[in-house]
């Protein structure tokens, strides 16, 4: 897995906590930096997906293991 | 910042399961980026109260999943309503839901903006301090006046 500046670990907030979160962590950094995302609410796959569209920060992975959900966004 | 979208909302219901819907959309809205501002109106001004203490019935709500099956007659009784707000309340913390208060307080930090429609605050005998200071007073026209320019309106 790539680096990361910050971690943010979401497990067991369901929607719409996690992106919430994940808005004030990436507040937080500055532009490149990267935030890392430990989620288990399965809605947040296609909602990061969707976060990263319309913010423009970029979702550089995605990805499950073991019932949990990674996900790697770009600050832009 | 004429490019940003803008969101409004209209809230007019004051129930545990109705008062989720506008803070959770507003609160998403605003960290995606949009302007976002809600109208309570009704039972909606529940929602904005400094003491938010919302309620649920399983009455007039067939939809509503029942633990068990039961007629409709004992759904009435005393009691009933706080046990199942209650019951509500725990499996919403158990599956990770967001608390009410915090989802509230999310969207004030966003800068949601919260306007109180007087003519309701008037009809229900509210006094401007029983509702949460982040919140303006207003009349239709003010909703207008940013729904107007809005992307999106919803009314719930």
């Amino acid at each position: 897995m790539a680096d990361f500046d910050q971690e943010l670990d979401a497990s067991g907030l369901n929607c719409p906590l996690p992106i919430l979160r994940a808005k004030k962590a990436l507040a937080g950094l500055s532009s490149g930096q990267v935030l890392h995302v430990i989620a288990t609410d399965p809605g947040s796959v296609k909602d990061f997906e969707a976060f990263a569209k319309q913010t423009g920060n970029e979702l550089m992975e995605a990805r499950e293991d073991g019932g949990k959900f990674y996900f790697l966004i770009k600050k832009a | 910042m004429s490019d940003e979208k803008k969101l409004a909302i209209i809230a007019t219901k004051g129930t545990l399961d109705w008062a989720y819907p506008p803070f959770i959309l507003a609160s998403t809205a605003a960290a995606l980026g949009y302007q976002v501002q809600i109208f309570f109106t009704f039972y909606g001004l529940q929602l904005v109260k400094k003491d938010l203490d919302v309620k649920l019935s399983s009455l007039g709500n067939p939809g509503m999943p029942m633990p068990m099956p039961m007629p409709v007659i004992l759904q009435a009784m005393p009691g009933m309503q706080a046990m199942m707000t209650s019951m509500m309340k725990q499996k919403m913390k158990k599956k990770g839901v967001a608390d009410l208060e915090e989802l509230r307080e999310l969207c004030i930090e966003a800068e949601v903006k919260m306007i109180a429609c007087q003519m309701t605050v008037d009809l229900f005998e509210f006094s401007h301090s029983d509702l949460i200071d982040d919140v303006e007073y207003g009349g239709a026209a003010t909703f207008f006046e940013f729904a107007g320019e809005s992307d999106i309106s919803l009314f719930m």
